[in-house]
């Protein structure tokens, strides 16, 4: 049977960035969820109407990639260009890049559909059947469009991998690097998540009847489906000597259903699984834990198996969903909220669960209505995707300066 | 550089067209057997069950008869066991579909279609119906999928230690798409990896210098598997290897500065 995993050695996360429909930076993200506004728009991206709001993030189109870059221009890849510049990401990394070598430094991205914006943009243009000549470019027609983009434009040289597991692609990139670097296959990674709005999600999701037509209410009762975000997220891990006082990420969790393609199991058995183990990792218990940034879709049944999980919290631990932020992000999402977590411990801000006007009774002790302050030492994630698959991370504090 | 990962390969599946399981493809890379001339042929997904398996599209079907067949050669219960499926396109046929539609009635796209579109589908599939409650995961890494797939799974056997299941698979391309993706015929190879640091390793990995030459292995049947789609070439070459039963040396690209070498004992 499954064996409760041994305490790892923790990994500093030496810098890090978000860029979503909130804005772009740590700065932009922080302000929103003091002043509690969100980034959801009426939709106005879909290529036939749609009735629902989207969390977008201002100016892709005009952004031009570099000259030795575009030919790996789409909007997926913009946006992780966008998202690269922030907070000294870019210099961050080669600097650990010089201090490591290329080849010692991994690259592990999540994505749900990468650049398939992309092809269906080319699907929509075909000429004589086939790609109109400025999509045709091989590089961007395929799930590994971002990550090969991001260690072309890092010039990162070790493993690079994408993981593409749905809604919990983001987070699990933790875990691989963090395993990674623990077997000494890499001194450093570039871990993150980046997804765009296009058609395939709005619709897809449309048709399994997930989208709220106004706009998502995390445990709220009327809740109504989700609003779906796009986002650029990163985070750079290294050894926790390389940075005495940067945040930590102290476990990973991860975990299966075993239940159903597009629904959680209904008793949250995966969920309570991957936290276990990111908390045995982590070499803490349920009562040490300040703040969840909860996954918190908004669709009826994830919250109501979500809200399942916060009784194993004592009530004092504050738990929130971002999403009527930032609307879902989908392959983005565990790194955006992996981000939600260290400005938690690094600036002691508690995000309000916007959207919920009357929220669900079971989930009410926990959730954070009201934007707060408070200090924040250990936060977890949660990241839940199609597939029942799951994954839990754990944030912790570095040493005091 | 690190200390080579070993593992045991204690279960091995594979199903190309014309070699629907291991054991017949083994006696073709040995030399011992032509391929039979089947192009047409469709991995059975017998593993799923009859709701899902009518449900899920090749690229499932083909995950979950390697992975079954590597389950049962190790003797193992999948419900306990980790999983990393690992494809350079995922399914290539719902991509199709899905970007057809919705170019043409994007509120017709079926609800099924986008949720087997994902690329965990195989993933998510092959957990719900082993009853596996264990991480599994879905990997890409275009041209380095199957090398970048393997030392994924092989580092979490070996930090974890634990079993992994790894599979590699690709489905032939569909529709205009087909221009970019250029895989002609569905391969998928799977193996049970066991850490073990005893002399009865099987597969010793390290990460080596970059190859800059193009990989080419000699003397590979199945060309139409191997010629197009390069993780199919590199699961190909591993195979072989395997089925030689001779002490062999294997080195994939990785990275543009890296590559994945192997040390293969019977």
């Amino acid at each position: 049977m499954h064996r409760v995993p041994e305490r790892i050695e923790p990994l500093a996360v030496t810098a890090y960035s978000a860029t979503s429909a909130l804005g772009r930076g740590l700065a932009a993200h922080l302000e929103a969820l003091r002043d509690a506004r969100g980034g959801l728009v009426i939709n106005d991206f879909s290529s036939a109407p749609l009735e629902c709001r989207i969390g977008r993030v201002a100016g892709i189109e005009e952004t031009a990639l570099p000259a030795t870059l575009a030919h790996r221009d789409c909007r997926n890849n913009r946006l992780a260009w966008i998202g690269l510049q922030q907070d000294g990401l870019l210099d961050a990394t080669a600097a650990a890049v010089a201090r490591h070598g290329a080849a010692r430094v991994a690259l592990m991205l999540g994505t749900s559909t990468a650049s398939i914006g992309s092809t269906e943009d080319a699907y929509r243009r075909l000429t004589g059947g086939r790609f109109p000549a400025d999509l045709q470019r091989p590089e961007i027609h395929t799930p590994h469009s971002l990550t090969a983009f991001v260690a072309e434009a890092t010039g990162i040289a070790g493993p690079a991998l994408t993981i593409s597991t749905a809604c919990s692609s983001s987070a699990k990139v933790f875990a691989s690097a963090e395993r990674l670097i623990r077997l000494g296959l890499a001194d450093a990674a570039l871990v993150g998540g980046v997804d765009t709005l296009c058609d395939s999600v709005l619709f897809g999701f449309h048709s399994l009847e997930l989208v709220s037509p106004r706009g998502c209410r995390p445990f709220d009762v009327q809740r109504d489906g989700i609003s779906i975000g796009e986002a650029a997220a990163f985070a750079l891990l290294e050894r926790a000597t390389e940075a005495s006082r940067a945040p930590r990420l102290l476990g990973h969790g991860e975990s299966s259903d075993a239940h159903h393609m597009s629904t959680p199991h209904p008793e949250g058995r995966g969920a309570l699984s991957a936290l276990d183990d990111a908390l045995a990792r982590a070499g803490l218990t349920a009562e040490a834990v300040d703040y969840i940034s909860l996954h918190g879709t908004a669709t009826f049944k994830n919250d109501e198996v979500e809200a399942k999980v916060l009784p194993r919290f004592p009530v004092r631990t504050r738990a929130s969903s971002t999403k009527g932020f930032t609307g879902h992000t989908l392959g983005a999402a565990g790194a955006l909220e992996a981000v939600v977590a260290l400005l938690a411990i690094e600036h002691g801000v508690v995000p309000p669960n916007l959207g919920c006007d009357e929220p669900m009774p079971e989930a009410a002790p926990w959730l954070v209505l009201q934007p707060a302050e408070q200090r924040i030492d250990v936060a977890l994630s949660n990241s839940f995707g199609f597939g029942g698959n799951n994954a839990c991370l754990v944030f912790g504090r570095g040493e005091p300066a | 550089m690190s200390a080579p990962l070993s593992l045991r390969t204690t279960g091995i599946g594979a199903w190309a067209p014309g070699a629907p399981d291991w054991q017949h493809l083994r006696v073709i890379l040995r030399g011992e057997s032509a391929p039979a001339d089947d192009a047409t042929a469709r991995p059975a997904g017998t593993v799923l069950p009859a709701a899902e398996r009518r449900r899920a599209p090749d690229g499932v079907r083909l995950a979950a008869d390697v992975a079954a067949q590597a389950t049962a050669m190790a003797g193992i219960d999948p419900a306990t066991v980790p999983c990393i499926f690992a494809s350079t396109h995922g399914e290539l046929g719902i991509t199709d579909y899905v970007c057809e539609t919705l170019a043409r009635a994007p509120l017709e796209l079926s609800p099924t279609k986008f949720h087997n579109s994902v690329l965990n589908a195989p993933a998510g599939y092959w957990t719900i119906a082993t009853g596996c409650t264990a991480a599994s995961s879905a990997v890409t890494a275009h041209h380095h999928s199957f090398a970048a797939g393997l030392l994924e799974a092989a580092v979490f056997a070996c930090a974890e230690d634990t079993p992994v299941l790894f599979a590699s698979c690709d489905v032939a391309s569909a529709g205009p798409l087909a221009e970019m993706t250029r895989t002609t015929l569905a391969f998928g190879a799977a193996f049970l990896l066991v850490p073990d640091e005893s002399a009865g390793a099987t597969i010793r990995l390290a990460l080596g210098d970059a190859v800059h030459e193009p990989f080419v292995d000699t003397g590979l049947a199945l060309p139409g598997v191997a010629g197009d789609n390069p993780a199919n070439a590199h699961a190909l070459a591993l195979l072989r290897r395997l089925a030689a039963e001779t002490t062999a040396r294997l080195r994939l690209p990785i990275s543009s500065e890296l590559s994945l070498d192997m040390e293969i004992t019977p």
